[in-house]
């Protein structure tokens, strides 16, 4: 039992005037990602025992490039800030759900930066 | 680290059995939790047998059969016996309803009653519904006007009138927000759907002049976005009431507002 009034516990901070952007973000996201995944997974089944160079060609078209990295962008995004809600609910200590929310993107940062620096390099032919 | 287990003192126990009585000709068990606060025993689940002849055809019915004939510490809220005061909200059959306008012949086996789920417990079936009604006071679920008031009433069309049906029906029984997991786990920042549905009918009622600051009350991760679509609210709304939609409504002006 706390000896704060019931109306300043409910109230507390007030609004952090946020939200909506992350929300709006997470639908357009998964709306690009419905095409790009499709068009990704028909492509690679497509090239099933394809040569490497192949392949290669393939990324070096610069459409085929754009859309890989457009790809990327929405996959890692997408999944930071859903990793993010995902901690804000279940994960109650805040120290630790901050901590765990920080980390966890500074990965998908980090593998998404590779990722998309692995497709220009295919793409450039490096 | 994750709690898995319920804490040592909610771990609900085997309580009192009161057997069917002498002669009934219509026994129905009904298994009841029960939490003392004074006594510090864990809270248990009480069986009741009773004879449905003595009691009319509602939960609350036999509820009120149960205390005044068999077991008078039992304790529960309520008042109007009919749907419309909201009280004897409590999770009946594993669905949180109103005990009032429950039948007893729509449920299968035993009867079991809980208070609201994830709320502190007063005591039995009494929920404290403090943090609940501080969040509906938050929201200001009032008029708000900067205008000066007029000479007469304030007029409102036929069509925004129309738009507050399926709203003002909410009687705030809290079934919806005590059955919405975001609720369970987030409850000291979500504001939960029956608060948003109580935000929405002001956000829609044409003479309210303060939209604007009602939407920047409500921007926020956890007081609206906590809300993932999971629709338990709808579901179990005894009223037959959508939050669930109100919610979405809200999300929509968000967006329209950019």
């Amino acid at each position: 039992m706390s000896i704060r009034t019931p109306l300043a516990i409910a109230r507390n901070h007030g609004a952090a005037k946020d939200g909506v952007h992350h929300w709006w973000m997470q639908r357009l996201t998964a709306l690009a990602l419905v095409p790009l995944v499709l068009w990704f997974v028909i492509s690679i089944i497509s090239m099933a025992g394809a040569s490497y160079e192949r392949f290669t060609g393939w990324v070096s078209n610069p459409l085929v490039a754009a859309l890989l990295i457009a790809l990327l962008v929405a996959t890692f995004y997408h999944a930071a800030i859903g990793l993010q809600v995902i901690y804000e609910d279940y994960i109650s200590n805040h120290l630790r759900r901050r901590v765990i929310d920080v980390v966890t993107k500074f990965i998908l940062t980090l593998l998404g930066l590779v990722s998309i620096i692995a497709v220009i390099g295919l793409a450039v032919g490096v | 680290m994750a709690e898995l287990a319920l804490p040592k003192n909610s771990r609900v126990t085997q309580g009192v059995s009161h057997p069917v009585p002498q002669g009934a000709k219509n026994p129905r068990q009904f298994q009841i939790y029960r939490w003392n606060p004074d006594t510090g025993e864990n809270p248990r689940i009480d069986t009741y047998n009773i004879d449905l002849d003595k009691c009319g055809p509602m939960v609350l019915d036999a509820l009120i059969h149960i205390k005044s004939d068999v077991d008078s510490t039992l304790t529960f809220r309520r008042s109007c016996r009919e749907g419309i005061c909201g009280s004897c909200a409590m999770n009946i059959d594993g669905t949180n309803t109103l005990a009032c306008i429950h039948a007893i012949s729509d449920i299968e086996g035993p009867v079991k009653i809980y208070p609201l789920p994830h709320m502190p417990v007063v005591k039995d079936l009494v929920p404290d519904l403090n943090h609940v009604y501080a969040q509906y006071q938050s929201i200001k679920p009032w008029l708000e006007v900067e205008s000066a008031a007029p000479s007469r009433e304030r007029l409102q069309s036929p069509e925004d009138r129309e738009k507050l049906d399926g709203l003002y029906e909410c009687i705030l029984c809290f079934c919806c927000s005590t059955s919405c997991p975001s609720y369970w786990w987030n409850g000291d920042r979500f504001l939960g759907p029956a608060i948003l549905l109580q935000a929405y009918r002001w956000l829609a009622d044409s003479r309210d002049e303060h939209m604007g600051e009602r939407l920047d009350a409500l921007e926020d991760p956890f007081r609206l976005y906590r809300c993932h679509t999971i629709m338990n609210c709808t579901k179990t709304c005894p009223k037959g009431l959508n939050p669930a939609k109100a919610i979405a409504e809200i999300k929509k002006l968000m967006i329209e507002r950019r």
